[in-house]
């Protein structure tokens, strides 16, 4: 049975939580029948990045272009009848999520966000998600014919399984061309690494004291490679952008490495980030909750063990 | 169907806010033993905190054109209370479909079953619910609707019957325009969430609360159990003046970097 990969792509490259999905799906389909679609009459290097990742055939519509949630559902939709496909797999990027509802109520398919582990098919078919914000897992069985699932950033790596992509131009229904919602700018931090997609994250709390202290807290990051998250009273106060709050009420990560400094370890901004599979905390409270939940933890003044940190990050990188 | 001579004449903006009803963000979570259902003993049950944003932002709107808004939970009886704090922070009237929400489709399928045929000329959801986190409602109505939807936005201007919308995006945000009807879900920034106070809360006992029955949706999927994260390990401290030692750590032992 096929599987279908909504492909979204960005500066004419394949963005790496769909690398993930189309991993997802050649694990999950045993490496067969794995379609894609993609918006626009895209670069044919994004069918040579998808054939290398393992996806059998891509989709081209050729009259979809800028993301909107009614065309590019639509442009799933059909994609899905023409591959009889059975699971659609989305990313869970901000788009993904915009879209997958959507396709689930055209395709009359149970529909199951941000899955963190591959389905379970010995009876039925049930999928692993978040649930209470990271407090807790739930198991969900998807009863319909069809099924759609959206992947969580990070938790799939992007592994290759080279085959050879064919690739398949097509147009959606004009009427299916939704031209109601316009985008009129797009604006996108330069050289800044996403947080949602980060495998490395500093983060940092109001043990920082104020926003003018955060030029150590970005030097570390950048050291690193690493996307710049804050607790909630930061951004609340505007020390940060609110792009850059995790937790609970905030956006869920699950990097490889967060590093949590001056962050007391409330439960609301541990349910965001519990999943990471690596957590660094420093603290100058030996009593802060969250050494709890973490890994590694240094109890000091962050004054001080920043630059430290900085110089060994400077010496460890320059080896 | 839509009564487009109503945005003409400048008339009241129609809203629809959906409110889950979910624990606060302190609790504890716990599961019954056979760990299928939710153990709300002990929980206070709050509206969802982008809820909370979008009804605020729905008021803001309101009352800039003397128009409605209507809150909506598909819930049974003990949501009331959660309701009725919708209606005392400022919202007209308040509806709530007498099920338990299933899954968000069945949720869905309820709210846009109300909405059909009231031409509503916003319906805000919040970009999430912190209990089942699925952000699958606002592209459900949509979809259903024959409406435009966007999800996750940080801010919401309405000019007439124009929207301009923040969404957010990976490493940025986009600026976008639709005219209404639209379906738009709440992300922080669109508004300050109010707290009601004295005379909201004493106005609110007296609005209407309409409870209305629910409709059949097929059942598409179901929660087979819930489990809690297995706790980590003992945490390994590292002296402050060896702060060094964390980088070797790091990239010897944990191999993260
Ligand atoms: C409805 C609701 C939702 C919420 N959602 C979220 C959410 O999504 N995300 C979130 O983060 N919070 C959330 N919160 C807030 C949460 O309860 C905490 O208040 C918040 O996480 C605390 O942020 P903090 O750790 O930065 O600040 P604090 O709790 O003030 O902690 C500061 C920490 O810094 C340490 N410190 C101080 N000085 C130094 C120094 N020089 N060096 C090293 N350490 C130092 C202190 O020991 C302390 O542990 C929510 C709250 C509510 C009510
Ligand atoms: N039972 C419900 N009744 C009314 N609205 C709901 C209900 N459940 C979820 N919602 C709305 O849908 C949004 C997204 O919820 P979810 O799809 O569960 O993440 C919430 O923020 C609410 O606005």
């Amino acid at each position: 049975m096929s599987v279908l990969i909504y492909l979204e792509h960005e500066n004419n490259s394949l963005k790496k939580s769909t690398l993930e999905a189309i991993s997802y799906a050649y694990a999950m389909n045993g490496g067969k029948d794995i379609f894609g679609v993609c918006p626009g009459n895209t670069d044919s290097s994004l069918a040579t990045v998808a054939g290398k990742h393992g996806l059998s055939k891509m989709y081209k519509a050729t009259n979809v272009n800028s993301f909107n949630a009614e065309s590019h559902s639509a442009m799933v939709s059909e994609a899905a009848a023409k591959c009889a496909a059975k699971t659609i797999v989305i990313p869970a990027s901000f788009s993904g999520k915009g879209i997958a509802p959507r396709v689930a109520i055209k395709l009359k398919a149970g529909y199951v966000d941000s899955v963190v582990a591959l389905p379970d098919t010995s009876n039925g078919f049930t999928v692993r998600t978040g649930a209470y914000s990271g407090k807790a897992f739930a198991d969900v069985s998807l009863l319909s014919e069809t099924k759609v699932l959206s992947v969580a950033a990070n938790v799939f790596s992007a592994k290759e399984n080279a085959v050879n992509c064919e690739v398949e131009e097509f147009s959606i229904a004009d009427s299916a061309l939704n031209n109601r919602v316009l985008i009129k700018e797009s604006i996108k931090a330069e050289g800044k690494i996403s947080l949602p997609e980060a495998e490395l994250v500093v983060s940092a709390g109001r043990g920082m004291k104020g926003p003018e202290n955060w030029g150590m807290i970005e030097e570390l990051a950048s050291l690193l490679g690493a996307a710049t998250a804050c607790s909630k009273p930061v951004s609340d106060a505007d020390w940060r952008p609110h792009s850059e709050h995790v937790g609970q009420t905030g956006i869920a990560i699950s990097p490889n490495l967060y590093i949590a400094i001056g962050i007391s370890g409330a439960i609301q901004h541990l349910a965001g980030v519990s999943s990471s599979k690596v957590i660094v905390v420093i603290n100058k409270d030996p009593e802060a909750p969250f050494f709890k939940a973490a890994d590694y933890g240094i109890v000091g003044d962050a004054f001080e063990v920043l630059p430290k940190l900085i110089d060994a990050v400077k010496k460890f990188k320059g080896a | 169907m839509l009564n487009f001579a109503r945005y003409k004449n400048n008339a009241l903006m129609k809203i629809l806010v959906c409110i889950s009803h979910v624990p606060d963000t302190t609790s504890k979570i716990n599961f019954s033993a056979d760990q299928k259902e939710f153990s709300s003993a002990g929980i206070q049950f709050v509206i969802n905190p982008y809820d909370e944003i979008a009804l605020t932002r729905a008021l803001e709107l309101s009352e800039a054109s003397a128009g409605t808004v209507t809150v909506i939970n598909v819930g049974d009886a003990t949501t009331e209370a959660t309701l009725r704090k919708a209606l005392a922070i400022g919202a007209t009237d308040a509806v709530r479909i007498d099920a338990a929400p299933r899954d968000a489709y069945f949720t869905a399928v309820q709210i846009a079953n109300y909405a059909k045929d009231q031409s509503f000329d916003l319906i805000l959801t919040g970009r999430e619910s912190i209990d089942y986190n699925g952000a699958q409602l606002c592209g459900m109505l949509g979809e259903l609707l024959s409406m435009p939807s966007v999800s996750v936005c940080k801010k919401l201007d309405l000019n007439g019957n124009d929207a301009t919308l923040e969404r957010e995006i990976e490493g940025g945000k986009e600026i976008l325009t639709c005219s209404l009807p639209m379906c738009i879900s709440a992300s922080e920034g669109m508004a300050e969430p109010r707290i009601p106070n004295m005379r909201g809360i004493m106005g609110a006992r007296s609005k209407p609360l309409n409870v209305v029955a629910a409709v059949a949706a097929d059942e598409l999927s179901k929660v087979q159990s819930y489990d809690k994260p297995k706790p980590r390990g003992q945490v390994k401290l590292i002296e402050a003046e060896k702060a060094t030692e964390l980088i070797d750590l790091l990239h010897n032992e944990a191999k993260v970097i």
